[in-house]
């Protein structure tokens, strides 16, 4: 096994309520490979979201180590993790996220807008990317025409566009009914076996299961494999 | 991310908001196009102005007198017409008189004067003949009429020959003036001209009420101009508040200064008013950052760098600022066509004002747009995305 894609150690993130301290991240260290597929699972409020987007670089840790490729992005200034983002992170979110105003396929498109590419190629590898989610006949759709499924099929081709070595989800489900969810997950699965590294972040023990590899989340605290929490957590 | 793609992606948001675009533009439409009126407008009176002056002569001095203490008679006359830069000189006594012909009666400014008045006032006849000094030696009771007079009196007729009453004298008239129109309440085209003498006569006063000089050339009138007025200096020691000695340039000079303060004046009235346009650009465009933080904040969740926010927000401001300075130019030329073309003034429409007025606009949007997009710009994307 080679270097891991992602490499954190110790890391801290608190927030300062008032009076109060939330530690959001409380010395969390986690190794993720590449192509892997690993779900986070918490309860709410357990700082899953700031994991992701101190994962997703729109955050830098407070302390601790995070190595992504083996650059440490506690070091880096914010047009470099803009540019991060913008070539190694895909990001899926819960709410979908799309630009109300664009069609489908200039929401696909925008990364790719951001890292330069002319127009013509632009427009080629959003189209691919559209097609592998399966909405080629919707690119000129606006997402207000779409169902909240394809919204999130285009999200996921967004961030698909620009190639990037990891796939970020915010429970990507959570909007959606079972059946569309079931959908999207298998389409995840699909992207991971194309050699995509996944990391899906999750409240329904149900999906998580269906990773390669499930770490739980709790008060901040990262616990590999679930660990014993899988058995309290039967109610998430 | 190339300019041209920020262009076209402000375009596209300035699109999908017609309405409140179109208000935005609103303010720098009125201010672009008020600024190309008002301008036009005064440059166009100035350029009159100035043509009128023009065609007097700048080579022109007027003395002009006051009262009845300064009495310049003939040989002071001469004395000034010996001077060395005068190449002619016209003294001139004037008033209003009445005027019959037949049935016809009519008011009318007289003004007796020399033989040189044709050249140095640039009056020339387009029937018949001007004055000659032998009129004045011999008291001629003889009249050079001005062409609307010659109308009033003589319609259609030719007046050359013909007799006229004035002041209930008979006077033959001589010549008929070529037209000048009327200008600044000089002259125009309803006068009288007859000799010296005779108008001494008619206006039962010696005085002479003002003297026309003729320099030898344009560029020497400032030497001239003090020559005159220190020959005047030593006829009439002590006496400078009775005369006033003006040179036609200095009046050009003052007219062009006049105008100049007054399209100042009127574009800078108008540039405030562009100044309202931007701050108008600036508060909607600080109420599309806060409206559309959730957008900026998936722009740099993606891989936005403060840059492209930036000049996202940037060229946005500047697109409809410029865009509103372009409609602004058109409704200005258009609206001061009609003006012209309803009130019949002079407008002069200058590219330098067009062009000023247009970069104006973006300068503002610039100035304006800043502030906003650099607020868009510093934006935290983690709370921009929790923005709903
Ligand atoms: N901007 C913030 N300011 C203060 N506290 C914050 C902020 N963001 C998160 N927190 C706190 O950090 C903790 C973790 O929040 P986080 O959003 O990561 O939870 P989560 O696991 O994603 O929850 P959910 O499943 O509801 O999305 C919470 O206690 C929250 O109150
Ligand atoms: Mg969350």
């Amino acid at each position: 096994m080679g270097q891991p894609i992602i490499q954190i150690t110790n890391l801290m993130k608190t927030y300062k309520l008032g009076g109060e301290t939330v530690h959001a991240l409380n010395n969390v260290s986690i190794k993720i490979e590449k192509g892997e597929f690993l779900a986070i699972i918490g309860p709410s409020g357990s700082g899953k979201s700031t994991l992701m987007n101190m994962v997703g670089c729109l955050d830098r840790p407070q302390s601790g180590k995070y190595l992504l490729d083996g650059k440490d992005i506690g070091k880096m200034n914010d047009n470099q993790l803009a540019v991060i983002r913008n070539q190694k992170i895909g990001f899926i979110f819960q709410n979908f996220n799309l630009l109300t105003k664009l069609t489908a396929l200039e929401n696909v498109e925008l990364p790719l807008l951001y890292a330069g590419v002319p127009a013509k190629e632009r427009k080629a590898r959003a189209m691919e990317s559209l097609s592998k989610v399966g909405l080629k006949e919707r690119a000129g759709h606006l997402p207000t025409q779409l169902s909240g499924g394809q919204q999130q099929r285009v999200a996921i081709a967004r961030a698909l566009a620009g190639n990037p070595s990891i796939l970020l989800a915010d429970e990507p489900t959570g909007a959606l009914d079972s059946k569309t969810s079931k959908e999207i997950l298998s389409l995840m699965k699909e992207l991971n076996e194309l050699g995509h590294t996944i990391i899906l972040i999750t409240h329904d023990l149900a999906i998580a299961k269906q990773a390669g590899r499930m770490v739980s989340i709790q008060d901040g605290q990262l616990l590999e494999n679930g660990g014993e929490l899988i058995g309290n957590m039967a109610i998430y | 991310m190339g300019i041209w793609q920020s262009i076209k992606m402000a375009l596209r948001s300035i699109q999908s908001n017609k309405l409140r675009s179109a208000l935005t533009m609103l303010g720098m439409i009125i201010g672009v196009s008020s600024v190309i009126v008002l301008v036009s407008i005064a440059q166009g009176s100035a350029q009159n102005v100035t043509s009128r002056i023009n065609q007097l002569g700048t080579n022109l001095l007027t003395i002009n007198t006051f009262g009845t203490d300064l009495a310049l008679t003939e040989d002071k006359i001469n004395e000034l017409s010996k001077l060395n830069g005068v190449k002619a000189i016209s003294p001139v006594v004037s008033g209003r008189v009445n005027v019959k012909k037949d049935k016809t009666a009519s008011q009318v400014s007289v003004t007796g004067t020399n033989a040189a008045y044709s050249d140095v006032r640039d009056t020339k006849v387009k029937q018949g003949r001007f004055i000659t000094d032998l009129d004045i030696e011999y008291r001629q009771k003889i009249a050079v009429i001005g062409s609307e007079t010659a109308s009033t009196l003589f319609g259609a007729e030719n007046p050359v020959g013909q007799y006229i009453q004035i002041e209930g004298t008979s006077f033959k008239v001589v010549g008929v003036l070529a037209s000048k129109g009327s200008s600044m309440g000089q002259g125009g085209d309803n006068t009288i001209i007859v000799p010296l003498s005779t108008g001494q006569r008619l206006v039962k006063s010696t005085t002479i009420n003002q003297v026309y000089l003729q320099g030898k050339s344009e560029d020497q009138m400032d030497v001239v101009m003090n020559e005159v007025k220190l020959a005047l200096a030593g006829m009439y020691p002590n006496k400078s508040d009775s005369y006033s000695v003006t040179n036609q340039k200095d009046l050009m000079d003052t007219m062009s200064s006049v105008t100049n303060t007054m399209t100042m004046m009127l574009g800078g009235i108008a540039g405030i008013s562009l100044l309202v346009g931007g701050i108008g650009i600036m508060n909607i465009m600080l109420v599309s950052v806060s409206e559309r933080t959730k957008e900026i904040g998936i722009r740099k969740a993606i891989g936005a760098k403060r840059r492209d926010v930036l000049l996202q927000f940037l060229i946005e401001a500047v697109v409809l600022s410029g865009v509103g300075g372009l409609i602004g130019i058109l409704a200005g030329v258009g609206l001061g066509k009609m003006l012209s073309s309803l009130f019949s003034l002079t407008v002069s429409f200058t590219s330098s004002v067009m062009i000023g007025s247009f970069l104006f606009s973006l300068v503002v949007g610039v100035i304006f747009g800043v502030f906003p997009a650099n607020k868009a710009s510093k934006l935290n994307p983690i709370q921009a995305l929790r923005y709903e």
